[in-house]
């Protein structure tokens, strides 16, 4: 990360020259996108209605206290999206493309925590194998299936989106296939606890396992070269190669890496209901990982990343989608809102459309700079 | 030597594009004589052939658009989520709005048309990545559906029922059936308008300027910008056209089944997608076949029909067999892009 970080620098130091304020170092920063577009959203919501951030300590049905509002809602069920941001990120930079079977994939892996926890029967009364266990086997399943997908996309050079496109097909199909298509539930208490509350603990779970997913990412693109070798093979496969980089591996590993995450989303999923229902579990949340992802300002087409803009970027879209409840918009038309933000971001950060505001900009501030001259 | 090199590379190309159109027509013989063999002799029938076009008739020419768009390089995956935005709003034209059946075409042709204007604009102009677009525009069509009306309802106007009872004679090929009456062997008005556009297609992709562009640009738009062809103005108008042909397809589709759903042709992207790949319709751009295309829809079904037929339950089998196929054919494209690439080399 060190090594990374110098030509950052360089390449802001310039724009802090010429531009001279503060301000405009920071809207040329990457993570600026995100934190506009939420406070947009916060101030939007402050306007509609200052109720919405409204946070109170009630009990749950077990007589234990816990955080509720919305804005706790937001962190909680932005977990699994965080989580796949993460994964996503790394897929992008390396390999230009999307992983579109990330909800496909969450079903399956999901499907086999519920296998091995229950077993052959359908309703439990006893789990038929410790949690870690059933954990460790759905990482392991989810990362098999992130290694089919990387190895398309890597050794077969197919373009990712339709490598993908298998598992997107078949994923929920194989979910329902391996609990021969029962829907089993876990009675056991303490399974919910990864989906929901830890007894004597007011704030949900998957919000403390999102923070740790951020913490192990953040050490682990400090203290290895996994950052600095995606975004090389990202920029230029061919001459990270002559640098003795091999592309295909990194890329092949990103995609095992989001198979890692998608095991995580998919455990914290079940958790959540003690059950599944495949085909509508973690439904479109592709479009959602790859909006976070876009959103953090993060070229869809490869290279470097930032991976604080990406997480913050899930967050941002959990409270746009948050938000759109409040106002009663029905879930299966939030597409259409979600895909209107999309087409505007991408516009946006499109090189040609950035090229041509820069034209505009400067041809705006060249009189301006004239007349400052003249006065001097 | 280099011309000498060049005609060498081009003669190749076109075998290549002969090969995989001979592989896609020998599966569909294949599957079809394993039908016959496995399943009874129903599959002889001519009507069941008829059947099968009558039922993909709007898939056919969905199929047609993607391999076009694909033969450019890109993909359009909004497709199937466009033909159920044109059913909905034709259904809702016809049934709630006062409207006919003319004003109901014209309502799919624009739905499609404005689809492929503003994707082909964010591709082509601005250079925008043909994926996220048209996922961008697949999640708009999705939510629109459910915007216009969010549940499924049967059309009962009586212009356009009687429209979608419109069966067309096929001569000489009836059966008789267990009585002994002949019963003639019919398709539908779709089934004639999928075959047009097969038709018009393949002559625009073989005989005109316009056709050869879309491979050229797929091939290699920089030496197709050096031939003097507007790379952008085409990969624009293949959208457009693609566009255009799901606003079609919706509306045969809408024909077959005379209902509007938010649920109607989900997944008939990925079924378009896999039918252009199996047809040999190279995901890399620059070789492709509607024939193909045509024969790849037909064995796609073929599978699927055997599959029902074989009593294995619910549509999860279907969809990891055409997983598993798509899988199959894009890892010989893969294969033999290699090859290529290296006996260049």
């Amino acid at each position: 990360m060190k090594t990374l970080e110098k030509p950052v620098q360089q390449h802001q130091k310039p724009t802090g020259k010429d531009g001279g304020s503060f301000i405009k170092s920071l809207v040329r920063n990457q993570i600026f996108i995100p934190i506009a577009a939420l406070l947009i959203l916060v101030i939007f919501n402050l306007v509609a209605d200052p109720s919405f951030f409204a946070i109170t300590l009630s009990q749950n049905s077990a007589g234990y206290p816990i955080l509720s509002g919305n804005l706790i809602n937001i962190l909680d069920n932005a977990s699994e999206l965080v989580i796949l941001a993460i994964g996503m990120t790394l897929v992008t930079s390396a390999s230009g493309g999307q992983d579109i079977s990330v909800g496909a994939a969450i079903a399956l892996s999901g499907s086999v925590v519920l296998r091995v926890l229950c077993g052959t029967e359908s309703r439990p009364e006893t789990l038929q194998a410790p949690i870690i266990v059933a954990f460790l086997v759905c990482c392991l399943v989810a990362m098999i299936f992130g290694a089919f997908n990387g190895a398309l996309v890597a050794y077969f050079k197919i373009q990712p989106m339709v490598a993908t496109l298998i598992l997107f097909t078949a994923g929920r199909s194989i979910a329902a296939w391996i609990n021969n298509n029962e829907l089993p539930i876990i009675s056991e208490a303490s399974f919910g606890y990864f989906g929901n509350f830890i007894p004597g603990i007011p704030v949900p779970t998957p919000i403390f396992i999102a923070v740790l997913c951020m913490i192990i990412i953040a050490l682990v693109l400090r203290f290895t070269k996994l950052g600095l070798f995606t975004q090389s093979v990202g920029i230029n496969s061919e001459s990270s190669r002559l640098n003795g980089i091999n592309p295909e591996f990194i890329k092949f590993i990103t995609y095992v890496i989001l198979g890692l995450c998608v095991a995580i989303a998919g455990f914290i999923k079940v958790s959540r209901f003690s059950t599944i229902n495949y085909s509508v579990v973690a439904k479109d949340i592709e479009m959602d990982a790859i909006l976070a992802v876009a959103l953090g300002g993060n070229a869809l087409s490869g290279g470097k990343f930032n991976m604080a803009a990406s997480v913050l970027g899930a967050y941002v879209i959990q409270f746009l989608t948050t938000t759109l409840f409040k106002f009663n918009v029905i879930s299966s038309a939030l597409p259409a809102y979600k895909a209107v933000v999309v087409i505007i971001l991408v516009v946006l950060s499109a090189p040609i459309v950035r090229d041509k505001i820069a034209a505009v900009r400067k041809k705006l501030s060249a009189p301006r700079t004239a007349v400052k001259e003249a006065n001097r | 030597m280099k011309l000498i090199k060049n005609a060498d590379g081009t003669s190749k190309k076109i075998s290549d594009q002969n090969l995989l159109l001979t592989i896609t027509i020998a599966v569909f013989l294949l599957m079809y004589i394993c039908a016959v063999v496995f399943l009874g002799s129903g599959f002889l029938k001519p009507q069941t052939f008829f059947n099968i076009l009558n039922e993909n008739a709007a898939l056919i020419i969905l199929s047609c658009g993607m391999s076009l768009v694909m033969i450019t390089g890109g993909i359009d995956i909004s497709v199937g989520m466009l033909t159920a935005l044109v059913c909905m709003s034709c259904a809702v034209n016809l049934d709630y709005n006062g409207g006919n059946v003319l004003t109901s075409i014209l309502i799919a042709l624009g739905i499609g048309a404005a689809f492929g204007l503003v994707q082909g604009y964010l591709i082509a102009y601005l250079e925008i990545q043909p994926f996220i677009v048209t996922l961008a525009g697949m999640f708009f069509a999705k939510g629109m559906t459910t915007i216009v009306n969010a549940t499924q309802f049967n059309v009962a106007n009586e212009e356009f029922q009687a429209l979608k009872s419109t069966r067309i004679t096929v001569p000489g090929m009836g059966s008789y059936n267990k009585l002994g009456n002949y019963v003639p062997a019919y398709v539908e008005i779709g089934v004639i308008v999928a075959l047009i556009v097969v038709a018009a297609l393949f002559a625009v992709l073989r005989w005109t300027k316009l056709g050869r562009g879309f491979y050229a640009i797929g091939g290699n738009s920089q030496s197709a910008n050096m031939l003097g062809i507007n790379v952008k103005r085409t990969k624009f108008l293949a959208y457009l056209l693609c566009g255009i042909l799901a606003g079609i397809g919706g509306f045969v589709y809408f024909l077959h089944v005379g209902s509007g759903s938010p649920s109607h042709a989900s997944g008939a992207e990925m079924n378009a997608i896999a039918s252009s790949i199996i047809g040999g319709t190279m995901l890399s751009g620059g070789s492709g076949n509607i024939f193909g295309t045509f024969f790849g829809v037909l064995s796609l079904s073929t599978i699927k029909n055997i599959v029902s037929s074989l009593g294995l339950d619910d549509a999860w089998w279907t969809n990891i067999t055409v997983a598993a196929m798509i899988c199959l054919f894009l890892v010989v494209q893969s294969v033999v892009l290699s090859r290529k690439n290296k006996a260049k080399a």
